[in-house]
Order: C-alpha cells, then structure tokens, then sequence
C-alpha cells in the first residue's frame, strides 16, 4: 500500500487517489501542421520507463484536484508531489537506481 | 424498514415515480451501545470562489457569519450553520433545510460582482451519524484514513473513502462522527456499516 502526499490534505492512502498517466505533455499548439505520425505520438504514445516517472494523480475520494507525483516505478517508492504549474523536483538519479 | 413515502417529482410523467427521500429515510439502528442514524434532512450548499480574493472571503462571512475555513480538513461553524473545507477554492455550507433558498439568494447577490459559484446539493447528499464507544473501530471496516485519535481528532473533517463511496467525514467528538455521502450510495453504506455493527457486538 502506498501512502501519497496530495499538496493540498497531505498524506493519504493510495486508494483514495488515481492515476492518469505521464505528466508534462503539452498539446502541440500548431495542430493544423502535424503529420497523422506526429498527432498519433502526442494522443497515444507515452513513455515507460523502468525508474523515475512523473506521473498526474488525481485525489478522486478527497478534494478531486489533479497533481503530479514523481515515483520510482521500479520500486514505487514515491520522490514527492507537487502541484500542477510548478517545476518537477530534482531526482538524484542514483538515489532512484538503488 | 422502508417506511418512506415515495412521492411525484411534479412536472413528471404519472408514472414516473421519482423517489424525493433518501433510502435510509427515518432509519436507526441500535447495537449495544453504538448508534447508527440518519439525521433529518440538511440544507447543503456548495460554494466555490478565490480564497485569495478578500472580498469573496469577507462576503461570505458577512452571509453567514462564520469565517471561511481556509486550511484543509477543517471546518468552521456557529448555531445555525457549518462551512466545510472541501479544496482550495470549495467550500460546502450545511444549514437548516429551510434557510437554504434566503442564503441562496443573499450569496448569489452578495457575491454577484465576484467569481463566485453556488449550488444548492442539498438533496444529492444524506447525512449519517455513528455514535458510541465502537464509532472509530467501525468506521475502520472501510475508511482508508488515519483515525488515531492524536491525528484524527474532535472536529476535524475530511473527505476520504468508505468501501467504494467517497464521503465527507466529520469527528464531532470522541465517539460521535457524521457522515455524508451520496444519496444513490447510502443503502452501501448502510449495509456495510450494519454488518459492521452486528460484527463488533459480537
């Protein structure tokens, strides 16, 4: 079980939240212009790393806003949350390999 | 158990009967000393808004002379009236049933010149209170939420999960909680909290 920090009611149990995927996907602003290849990247592909991932949550049994959490998927150990529109924290990447 | 009335939703089809009670409608159920009732109907207001913005933040107050409470899981009340923290920017307001249409009115005014949202919830939601010795060990069955005393304590609220329902968790006191969940699911709740019940006097 994991235990989640939301930015804004703190630590939480994991089944109060879920997960939606990769973070910091902008939609590409000249949608008008992109190849069907390009358009498909932006809607379907997205990284799977084995490690560090930054990844949108959403506290769906609490105060239903959406943040982003940085966690190891290897391990599931989770490096901290933030809240959307602010920079993702440092990882040191050898902390993430152990 | 199912002593309510059902009645006609007017405007509606004659035979389109549109239950306007909530399951658990008058019920309460008594084990030992453990007490699980649904309280009579309450007024809900939802409210959304910048806590940023004084003038929300003072108007509000002003309506319903209760201070916004702006830190997480808290709540602020008075006699009449008791304003929940529910997000950054949304707030949910319980009051006596028949104030909700005047406050209504005085908010929509009151705030009409600020970005403001107000919603009467009143009937999407019922509330529910567990009262006795055995309140937090039965509301541990299903509740994912750190109900230790030194850190859930008397008066705090929370919004968190019970079995598949999300609720609103109110600790009134040491061993009396109010929940409020969804109409649609307070026959889960019910159910789950009586084999609860059933289980702990056992």
């Amino acid at each position: 079980m994991l235990i989640i920090e939301c930015p804004w009611c703190g630590k939480r149990d994991q089944t109060e939240f879920s997960c939606h995927g990769e973070a910091h996907i902008a939609r590409p602003l000249n949608t008008e212009e992109l190849s069907e290849e390009e358009w498909g990247d932006y809607v379907f592909f997205r990284k799977n790393p084995k490690g560090l991932h930054y990844e949108r949550w959403v506290h769906a049994h609490g105060c239903r806003r959406w943040f982003n959490v940085a966690r190891n998927t290897l391990s599931d150990h989770i490096h901290g949350s933030y809240k959307p529109g602010e920079t993702p924290p440092t990882i040191d990447t050898q902390e993430v390999s152990q | 158990m199912n002593d309510q009335q059902p009645q006609v939703a007017s405007g509606s089809r004659a035979d389109a009967v549109i239950k306007t009670t909530s399951p658990a409608y008058n019920r309460k159920r008594t084990e030992g000393d453990n007490t699980l009732v649904e309280l009579p109907w309450i007024g809900k207001i939802n409210l959304r808004g910048n806590p940023e913005d004084s003038r929300f933040v003072e108007k509000i107050k002003s309506v319903i002379e209760v201070e916004l409470p702006l830190e997480s899981n808290t709540q602020h009340h008075n006699n009449s009236v008791t304003v929940y923290w529910l997000g950054p920017d949304e707030w949910l307001i319980h009051c006596k049933i028949d104030r909700v249409q005047e406050l209504m009115a005085e908010l929509g005014s009151q705030l009409s010149s600020i970005h403001h949202a107000v919603t009467d919830v009143s009937d999407y939601y019922t509330v529910l209170q567990i009262q006795g010795p055995n309140a937090t060990t039965l509301l541990r069955k299903g509740c994912p939420l750190d109900l230790h005393p030194e850190v859930f304590k008397s008066s705090h609220c929370s919004q968190t999960r019970f079995g598949h329902a999300s609720i609103l968790l109110h600790k009134l006191d040491s061993s009396t909680f109010n929940i409020q969940i969804r109409w649609s699911y307070t026959e889960y709740l019910w159910d789950y909290l009586v084999t609860a019940l059933d289980a702990v006097d056992r």
